[in-house]
């Protein structure tokens, strides 16, 4: 069977990806694609700014084409079609024969008719070569504006502010943003989120003139006003690529798009249209999920099959620069069609709408704005008709104390949960309480929910988490299959058994062989509680990744170093021993965010050698490696800053050698501020100090990472003594209830009466620990040693690092590094 | 190496417990691993398929419902010591494994997989 596919979009390669999967052994399968690059994720395309690749983008790499006997001719569309002798004819004039023919041409930016449209500084924004005409454009942009406030403008807009434009405006034409998807509530909510991050939005805008001579320098709307810019972005709308269809003779649509029956068929019956090319009873759909579903029905036709294409429920959850936004249903039915409830809340600019027909038994649709938490169990109640409760309100209005769930509102048993897997609630309930499933990828794995795009994965928990409570089972969070315990309660039990080895722990309180999730926990609860050294013999290979080989693996198989430099202060001598090591042993240096110096790309032969040297000029090991406390950041204070008001960077050192090499159950920062204007970033970290005029403001759980979160006060103008002693307290609480790698802020987050709980043991003692805790402290303090010191001076510990076990002296051959400026970066992978 | 296709690799009192150490052979690297806590040997192709990074002798330890398995250290994709099927990523191909045998504190790897009648003669290491 000969299949030629024009286009090699997301749906032309999900068509590609589909068909090679039906395993047909006379397929014949030719690709023609306009652009040069294979099929790329265009719904991501703004990602492209914010750090990803093209690599990281391309659906799939070029050898899967290869692979998979996918003929690719990239940069060559096709020019001609003989429907009679059916064949085609490429732009370089290839001719090849086709069974069947599909059209994937997908759609071109809609450009309306503006004078001035060809000016330097107009864009649209569709493909990879745009972004790139752009990128160069906007280095010289100080501001820019987006046509269209619909989802793909808005993707535009977040765009401009990843390329660092701070002054971005978004012009709609309709009275409200998104127009298809939300009404003006949740555009109101919307405009305002979006003004929080510095995108402007006007709506009700007519473009009339793009100002400017060569260059643009701003818009003049059909009601006179002005809006200045350096850059403007078009991304009003789509039109199908139906130049070639038309050519040949195929009907389209009045406004275009190749008109196809409910089998994605053309008027030409071995001719097929999908994407967003295609228009299906006078509709275009602009969005992947009906391109891939049409895709879909496509290879059912060519392999035997009956599916068709119906109406595609157009509900969508999606985060617009980190807004959540969905909608579902009808969204906009109402005037005497449908009741409305609406919960409006500006203030912490949330919207939610839900539309109930007029009996009050059937949910029709709704919208939700800024919380979209909801979304999953609205829509299964939405599409799947079910019977919703006699006070609906509850569906999208947080009752009594659990403001996450929906009401006291309960699934029927025929809900729909996992749509990829057609997997209904009853399916998942009988997992649990016939087959005995007890977590979620038992409950995968048996029923196949939550293995499609894993949307459902919370709802599958939160079902398998009710069934076993309504069974009487206890819900327990034990670590991983060898150990029916909790982290906290393996500590107590570790400690009050005084066992020293993973070993020993293993065959007194678990099963099996252990894994890479009991070993680390163990591990560093072990460490914790002994402090013994991490490497040794017995020890070492249960350590974390990186503490095996007291060194961060990076890409390539290498390892950087970290010194401990205290508070961030260092010494010229020092300085020109880390350049002089760098120099010698060939490593990339890069100044980190913890004020320290990484050495990247150290084999691991050279490690104890690199140490040697590091120890020999007063360096100890500053534990990057390793969950335990990383660094101590300080601004200058009151030495030299006009500013400050206490030593800061002192007190910095001090604190950061109290805790150096202390384990935990993840990595801990701090920092210490000389006074209120928080040069060092104190609130942004486990513990942070900030100077006052009377002491001390101790901050805890604070977090970056991927969601920052301010630390809160948990003592004020307190002296130098106390603030050790409630960090003593603080951290031994921590390091003795948190679960395996979790951060201070997530263990604050979850603990019942958080912070006001968390100040009562630790300030007020109220669970009569205090002393325990900080003499635990001081035994884990006085146990320090430096252990890149002990690996070095102990042959048995250094004969470890080396990569081959028969040639010691030898590096891994396939390490292999590239040029970056001056300096060099691991190969890619 | 004996006409079996057995090649020395090191003494057992070399190897760290619950964990593995890269071989040379040739231009192979291969992973050999000494699980204690089971008293059982093994060994595997050093690479990870996943991002083809030479690793796995650095990897963890563990059983999965009794079947033993190596974590790469770089994202945690497990695969079997037994048939080194990949256990956590239907999408990962497996890797190699070979047999090991321990003779007199002396540990043994079985290459005849990688050898073919045309390769050039690999490097072999004898016990010294």
């Amino acid at each position: 069977m000969k299949i030629i596919v024009i286009g090699n979009g997301m749906v032309g390669q999900k068509f590609c990806e589909k068909l090679v999967a039906q395993k047909i052994e006379t397929l014949e399968l030719r690709v023609f694609g306009e652009e040069t690059l294979p099929a790329y994720d265009r719904v991501h395309l703004s990602e492209y700014f914010a750090g990803k690749t093209v690599q990281d983008l391309c659906m799939k790499p070029m050898s899967w084409y290869a692979e998979n006997s996918v003929h690719l001719h990239l940069g060559d569309p096709v020019i001609h079609v003989d429907r009679t002798q059916k064949t085609v004819t490429s732009f370089e004039g290839a001719q090849f024969s086709y069974d069947y023919l599909v059209f994937a041409t997908g759609s071109a930016a809609f450009v309306p008719q503006i004078s001035g449209v060809d000016k330097h500084g107009v864009f649209v924004y569709r493909t990879i070569e745009d972004l790139n005409l752009i990128w160069r454009h906007a280095k010289i942009a100080k501001s820019a504006v987006v046509i269209g406030g619909g989802l793909l403008g808005l993707e535009a807009a977040k765009a401009m502010l990843d390329l660092g434009i701070a002054d971005t405006h978004v012009v709609e034409f309709a009275p409200r943003l998104m127009p298809r998807q939300i009404d003006d509530g949740g555009s109101q909510v919307l405009t305002e989120k979006l003004k929080a991050l510095g995108i402007t939005t006007h709506t009700q805008k007519n473009t009339a003139v793009i100002l400017g001579n060569e260059t643009i320098t701003g818009l003049m709307f059909t009601d006179g006003s002005i809006l200045s810019t350096d850059m403007l972005v078009i991304s009003a709308g789509i039109m199908p690529r139906d130049e070639l269809a038309k050519k040949i003779g195929l009907p389209t649509g009045h406004r275009g798009g190749i008109s196809v029956n409910d089998r994605m068929q053309t008027s030409d019956p071995s001719i097929y249209a999908i994407g967003e090319c295609a228009v299906h009873e006078g509709t275009v759909y602009g969005l992947v999920a009906p391109g891939y579903e049409m895709a879909e029905v496509v290879v059912h036709q060519l392999t035997g099959g009956t599916r068709t294409f119906g109406r595609f429920d157009m509900s969508t959850k999606l985060k617009l620069i980190g807004i959540d936004v969905a909608s579902f249903g009808d969204p906009f039915i109402g005037h005497g069609e449908a009741r409305s409830i609406v919960y409006h809340d500006n203030h912490k600019g949330i919207y939610k709408r839900i539309n109930i027909s007029n009996d009050g038994t059937e949910l029709l649709g709704g919208i939700l704005v800024g919380d979209a938490e909801a979304y999953n169990k609205l829509q299964q109640i939405c599409a799947g008709k079910l019977t919703i409760p006699s006070a609906p309100a509850g569906l999208i209005i947080a009752s009594g104390n659990t403001p996450d769930d929906p009401g006291d509102f309960e699934l029927p048993a025929s809900a729909l949960i996992c749509s990829c897997e057609g997997v209904k609630k009853q399916a998942i309930e009988d997992a649990v309480v016939q087959s005995g499933c007890t977590s979620f990828d038992a409950v995968k794995k048996c029923t196949g929910a939550g293995s499609g795009c894993g949307g459902c994965t919370p709802m599958v928990k939160d079902i398998i988490n009710a069934t076993m409570k309504k069974q009487g089972k206890v819900v327990r969070n034990i670590i991983c299959e060898h150990f029916a315990y909790s982290r906290q309660e393996l500590y107590d039990i570790i400690r009050i058994k005084e066992l020293h080895a993973f070993d020993e722990v293993l065959d007194t309180l678990g099963t099996g062989d252990g894994c890479e999730i009991c070993r680390p926990a163990i591990s560093s609860i072990l460490a914790s509680l002994w402090n013994d050294l991490v490497i040794k013999n017995e020890s070492a290979t249960s350590q974390d990744t990186n503490d095996r080989f007291l060194a961060n693996i990076q890409k390539g198989g290498t390892y950087s170093v970290v010194p401990r430099i205290p508070g961030g202060e260092i010494t010229p001598e020092k300085l020109i021993v880390i350049g002089t090591i760098a120099k010698k042993y060939n490593l990339y240096t890069k100044i980190t965010g913890g004020q320290r110096i990484d050495l990247f790309g150290a084999h691991l032969n050279d490690l104890p050698l690199i140490w040697e040297e590091l120890i020999a000029a007063g360096f100890e090991s500053g534990h990057a490696y390793g969950k335990a406390l990383r660094t101590v950041k300080s601004c200058v204070g009151s030495t030299w800053c006009r500013f400050g008001l206490h030593d800061s960077v002192s007190f910095a050192v001090r604190v950061e050698n109290r805790y150096k090499g202390l384990r935990a159950p993840h990595k801990i920062k701090s920092a210490v501020s000389g006074c209120i204007r928080e040069c060092a970033e104190a609130q942004s970290k486990d513990f942070g100090i900030i100077a006052t005029e009377k002491g001390w403001n101790l901050y805890v759980c604070g977090n970056g990472g991927s969601r920052p979160q301010h630390a809160l006060l948990l003592a004020a103008d307190i002296d130098s003594e106390t603030c050790i002693r409630y960090i003593d307290r603080f951290l031994m609480f921590y390091i003795k209830t948190a679960d395996p790698l979790t951060r201070t802020a997530t263990w604050l987050n979850k603990m019942e009466g958080g912070i006001d709980y968390l100040r009562n043991v630790v300030v007020h003692d109220s669970l009569g620990i205090a002393a325990e805790l900080e003499a635990q402290m001081q035994t884990l303090a006085d146990h320090y040693e430096c252990e890149w010191k002990k690996a070095v001076e102990t042959p048995e510990l250094r004969k470890r690092f080396t990569h081959f076990i028969n040639a010691p002296e030898a590096k891994d051959p396939t390490v292999l590094f590239e040029p970056l400026r001056t300096q060099k970066k691991a190969a890619e992978w | 190496m004996d006409k079996n296709n057995w090649i020395y690799a090191c003494k057992a009192t070399d190897m760290p417990h619950n964990g593995g150490v890269c071989v040379q052979y040739g231009t192979e690297q291969i992973a050999l691993y000494y699980f204690t806590h089971r008293n059982e040997w093994y060994a595997t192709q050093n690479l990870c398929p996943h991002k083809k990074q030479m690793a796995l002798s650095r990897g963890m330890l563990g059983s999965q419902q009794g079947e033993p398995k190596v974590a790469c250290p770089f994202h945690k994709k497990t695969f079997s010591l037994k048939n080194g099927q990949c256990l956590n990523d239907e999408a990962c191909s497996a890797i190699k494994t070979y047999p090991v045998k321990v003779h007199e504190g002396n540990i043994f790897i079985n290459v005849a997989s990688i050898l073919t009648p045309h390769s050039s003669t690999p490097i072999a290491y004898e016990p010294q």
